[in-house]
Parts: structure tokens; C-alpha cells; sequence
């Protein structure tokens, strides 16, 4: 009876310290959403009512996020750089896949282990490392050939290819595990009846990593969205929305603006979760 | 013949992405950087072979000391992470019904779709002197006066162990899900109490999650920048805060490399003692999350 009650004891607590994890994880997020919508000039209590004016209002104090050029060129300017990421890195993540699971080369898993460290140095120390090459070609080039190579400058080219050097290892990863489940037999037997070896993939093997294609795309959309280090580096005068709203909370201090922006951000990545799970489930029922 | 021509040229086509994507990237801006960390200025725009950088490092203590503090402090963060999220990834594999247990693992993962920057001004939001605890707890009455909780080490690690906390708890599920629960039975049908079998079963079976959820923890403790400095204000004295300085601030590039360097050093071999002690190797472990 004693250990009856002790067992429930420890389960009830059990419970407790799982509930209290997850507020732990959703306080600051619901206290940054929350205040997007209090009537004040600063994300603080007392609450002052509801107000929707930190999104659409269009005149100061009170400038709306859906009026604020620089916020809104901040957002362009992320949404450019995570879709032109995301395609690389699938193109390269899926070359990758077919790389490790099908091909047989000396030292494979030497390179196998190449392939998964860009995720384990530091964000900052990739920045900086390309920011040092791309200005030493460039430097080199001009005072070589006086060539003039404004793409190693930074800029939008360095920061996508900064954010390409280690999200590509996520993609890679997540299409390999894929590509392993894969049955090799549907192939022969497409080949057997006749089929070219495109055709085959373009028809069966491609069709079957589409989910873990699209399911890393996301991913890599979303890790793009939010970098923050390897971006710090490499960014020039198109400042994608992470370092433009890091640059007005330090000189500004914090405004419900920024509530605003992340509520948006919020919205927006899960939403695009949710697209992500309902892309797997359909992965589960095949 | 042909069949196998048309093999090897797959396999060059196939090859070509990644040799570019890790040499262009990874490699030749590393062997880049360390180049750049072995030149020493003279004279303005002449510079010459040297260690110099290295030596400024060792000879000021203010740098070795915020390497040292940025170690000893990302080791805590770790070890708090692996303390706090292993029970709550043993709850989501082993003991929630199954439907719970996608709800839970997905919930866990929604802080990960928000960035770094956000989840830091939550924080702030929720511990400057003017926050929401500090107005809580003088509105109930326990505190007289606003208390400021932010920009001190408390809330850099406070943050930084709510930063990583997903990292650590993916792999754990996912290791302790492919546990059979047939194992942990055994070990209590053999007279084992809940924490023989916590020692003896689960955590040796759980021990590449374990060790790539910390490796990954750590390094992005180690590397983080934007938690530590928001957080811990002017001086919360982070590595990479030294290494932004150097570059941007001061310009001095050299530097900069020597530190990154450093870091890079510093960070691989904690890991490496970290894969010898637990007998684990990157392959199996991060490779595998």
C-alpha cells in the first residue's frame, strides 16, 4: 500500500514537472506574441487593451510592422535568401544522398564525416571564415587583374552561400535517411520493362523523395529565416529581417513593433511546420 | 564496358556538388583563416609570418579568461540541458500514450521554428526590471520594488539552456523510442530498483543521444552569440563577442582569425574528449539525429 501510494506520488510529481517544462518553454514566446497586441509604447505591463495598430497602423509613434519600409525590406530580403538556400541545398542535399547511398568510393566514410561537420562549428566561425576567403579572392583579383568582384563583397551572395555551408548537411541528411529506406528492386523492375534509367528516376526513385525533398526545404527555408551568427558576418547594405530587428532593439531599445514582427514570424513557421507534418504523414501512409 | 563508364561519370557528377560545397566552403576558408591568423603586422599594410596573434592571447588574461569562462559556462548549460530534458524525453518515448506522445514531441519543437533573436526578447520581456515577473511579483506583494533578473550569468544561462533544450531532447527521443520496453521490464523482473535500471538499461542504451545531443548543446553554446549578449548585457563576456569585436569593431582581422581559431580548437577537443570518454564516434551520433 506504501509503495502504492509512493509510485503515485512519483508519477503525479512526474506530471507536474512535465507541465511546468512546457510553460517553461512557452513563456517567453507567449510573452513576446502577447504584447503585439497591448495598446502602449512599450511591450510591458499593465496591459492597456487590445490594439491591432502595431501591425496596420500607418502613422508614428505607433508605426504598424505592414508599414515599416525597413522591417518590411528586412522580410523581403530574408524570403530571397531562404528560397534561393532551400533550392541549393536540396539540389546539393539530394546529389549528396545518391552520393553516400548508392556510390562506392574509397575513404566513403571519411567524406561522410566531412559532410556532416559544417553543422558542428560554430555559425560564427563559418561567417568569418568565408568573409576572410571571398575578400581575399576579391582583394587578390583586384590588385592582380584590377577585376572588380562585387559578389564577394558582402552581400546577399556571401550570406546565402554562408548559410548554404552548413544547412546543407540538414538536407543532406534528412533525403540519405530517405533515400536508404528506398527498395532498389522498384528500379530493376522498371528497367527490366523497358524503362530509360531518367525515366526511372524521374518516374519512381525522384517521386519517392519528394516528401523528405519538400520536408528539408522547410527546414532549411526556416534555419535560413532564422540565422542570425554566420549572417552577422557576411551581411551587407540588403540586411535580411534578423539583423534588422537586432539592429533596432539595440539602438531603438525594444517597441511592440518587434511583438508584432515576431507574432508574424511565429504564425508564419508554424504554419510551414504544419505543411512540413502534414508532407511526412503523407510518407507514413505510403 | 559502356555500363561501366556510365558508372564512374555518375559517380564524378555525383561527387562534384559535394567536393565543391566542401572545399569552397568548409576547407578553404578554414586553411584561409588560419593563414590569416599567422600574420603579424609590422608596418601599416606589410605584414610578416609570425604568432603574434597567438601570443596576444596568451599574454592578455582578459581573452584566455573569456575562453575559459565561455567553456566552463556552455559544460554547465550542457550538463543542465542533458539533467532537465532527459526525464521529459523518457516521458514523451516511454510513458505517454501514444497520442500524447506526438502532441508532446511537437510542442517541444515549436520554440525551434522561432529564431534565436525572438526567443531572447521573450526573455528579456518576461525578466528586465519592468517585466512581466518583476511586475508580478511586486503586484502580489512578495518583492516591494521592480526587481531586475536580466543581465547577470543566471539569465545568460537561464536562456542559453532554453535555447538548446530542443537539441537535447530530439535525439534523446529518438533514441529512447527504439528502445523495447521488454528491456526495462527485464531489468525490474531481475530485482533491479528504478534506478539500477535507469543506470544499468536505459542510459547505456541511450548513450549516442545522449552524447550527440550534448555535442551539438555545446557547440551551440560555445558559439552562440546573440543569447549571451542580450541577456547578459555590455558584459556578459562571451568568446564570440570577443571574436565580432576584433573583426568588426577594431578591424583587426588577424586577431579575429586567431581567435576563431581558438575557438575552433577549444570547442573540437572537448568533443573529442568527450566521444573518447563515452566511447562514441561522430558517425554514430550526430550523423544519426
Amino acid at each position: 500500500m506504501l509503495s502504492q501510494n509512493k509510485t503515485t506520488a512519483f508519477i503525479l510529481g512526474y506530471r507536474l514537472y512535465v507541465a511546468a517544462f512546457f510553460i517553461f518553454l512557452a513563456a517567453p514566446l507567449v510573452a513576446a506574441g502577447a504584447f503585439a497586441f497591448n495598446d502602449s509604447l512599450f511591450p510591458a505591463l499593465p496591459w492597456q487593451g487590445f490594439t491591432l495598430d502595431w501591425f496596420f497602423n500607418d502613422t508614428e509613434p505607433k508605426l504598424g510592422m505592414f508599414h515599416d519600409d525597413r522591417l518590411l525590406r528586412g522580410l523581403y530580403y530574408s524570403f530571397v535568401i531562404a528560397v534561393i538556400v532551400a533550392a541549393l541545398s536540396i539540389l546539393v542535399g539530394t546529389t549528396n544522398a545518391f552520393l553516400f547511398v548508392r556510390g562506392n568510393f574509397p575513404a566513403k566514410n571519411f567524406f561522410y564525416i566531412m559532410m556532416v561537420v559544417p553543422l558542428v562549428i560554430p555559425g560564427v566561425i563559418l561567417g568569418i571564415s568565408i568573409l576572410v576567403m571571398a575578400s581575399d579572392t576579391a582583394n587578390y583579383a583586384e590588385d592582380v587583374w584590377g577585376l572588380d568582384l562585387e559578389f564577394l563583397r558582402p552581400g546577399i551572395f556571401l550570406v546565402v552561400m554562408g548559410q548554404f555551408s552548413f544547412i546543407t548537411t540538414i538536407t543532406s541528411l534528412v533525403i540519405t535517411a530517405r533515400l536508404k529506406k528506398f527498395d532498389e528492386t522498384m528500379e530493376e523492375a522498371a528497367l527490366n520493362l523497358g524503362a530509360s534509367r531518367a525515366r526511372v528516376l524521374r518516374t519512381i526513385t525522384l517521386p519517392f523523395l519528394r516528401p523528405a525533398m519538400i520536408a528539408a526545404g522547410i527546414v532549411a527555408f526556416l534555419v535560413s529565416f532564422e540565422n542570425f551568427n554566420t549572417t552577422l558576418f557576411l551581411v551587407g547594405s540588403e540586411a535580411p529581417l534578423t539583423i534588422t530587428m537586432y539592429d533596432r532593439m539595440a539602438k531603438v531599445g525594444s517597441t511592440p513593433v518587434l511583438n508584432a514582427v515576431s507574432f508574424f514570424l511565429m504564425v508564419g513557421s508554424g504554419l510551414l511546420a504544419l505543411v512540413s507534418i502534414l508532407v511526412q504523414r503523407d510518407k507514413t501512409k505510403q | 564496358m559502356l555500363q561501366k563508364d556510365f558508372k564512374r561519370l555518375t559517380l564524378y557528377l555525383l561527387f562534384a556538388p559535394f567536393a565543391l560545397w566542401i572545399i569552397l566552403l568548409i576547407i578553404l576558408p578554414h586553411i584561409g583563416m588560419v593563414a590569416l591568423s599567422l600574420r603579424e603586422k609590422v608596418a601599416p599594410r606589410v605584414y610578416e609570418f609570425g604568432f603574434a596573434n597567438y601570443l596576444d592571447f596568451i599574454n592578455e588574461p582578459i581573452y584566455w579568461n573569456t575562453l575559459l569562462r565561455t567553456g566552463s559556462m556552455s559544460l554547465l548549460v550542457t550538463a543542465l540541458a542533458l539533467i532537465i530534458g532527459f526525464p521529459i524525453a523518457y516521458y514523451i518515448a516511454k510513458l505517454a500514450s501514444n497520442r500524447t506522445r506526438g502532441a508532446l514531441f511537437l510542442l517541444c519543437l515549436i520554440p525551434l521554428w522561432v529564431s534565436d533573436l525572438i526567443r531572447a526578447f521573450g526573455w528579456i520581456l518576461l525578466l528586465r526590471e519592468t517585466g512581466i515577473i518583476s511586475s508580478f511579483l511586486v503586484w502580489s506583494g512578495i518583492a516591494g520594488q521592480p526587481i531586475e533578473f536580466l543581465y547577470n550569468d543566471a539569465a545568460v544561462i537561464v536562456g542559453l539552456v532554453y535555447t538548446v533544450m530542443l537539441f537535447m531532447i530530439v535525439p534523446l527521443v529518438s533514441t529512447l523510442d527504439g528502445m523495447d520496453n521488454s528491456m526495462i521490464e527485464a531489468g525490474y523482473n531481475l530485482g533491479g530498483n528504478g534506478f539500477t535500471v535507469l543506470r544499468k538499461i536505459i542510459v547505456p542504451y541511450a548513450m549516442p543521444g545522449i552524447v550527440s545531443g550534448c555535442i551539438v548543446t555545446f557547440m551551440l553554446t560555445a558559439g552562440s552569440y546573440l543569447t549571451p549578449i542580450l541577456l547578459g548585457g555590455k558584459n556578459s563576456s562571451w568568446f564570440t563577442e570577443q571574436i565580432y569585436n576584433q573583426f568588426i569593431t577594431r578591424f583587426n582581422w588577424e586577431a579575429g582569425a586567431a581567435f576563431g581559431i581558438l575557438l575552433l580548437l577549444f570547442t573540437s577537443v572537448v568533443i573529442w574528449l568527450g566521444l573518447k570518454l563515452s566511447g562514441q564516434t561522430l558517425a554514430n551520433t550526430v550523423a544519426k539525429s
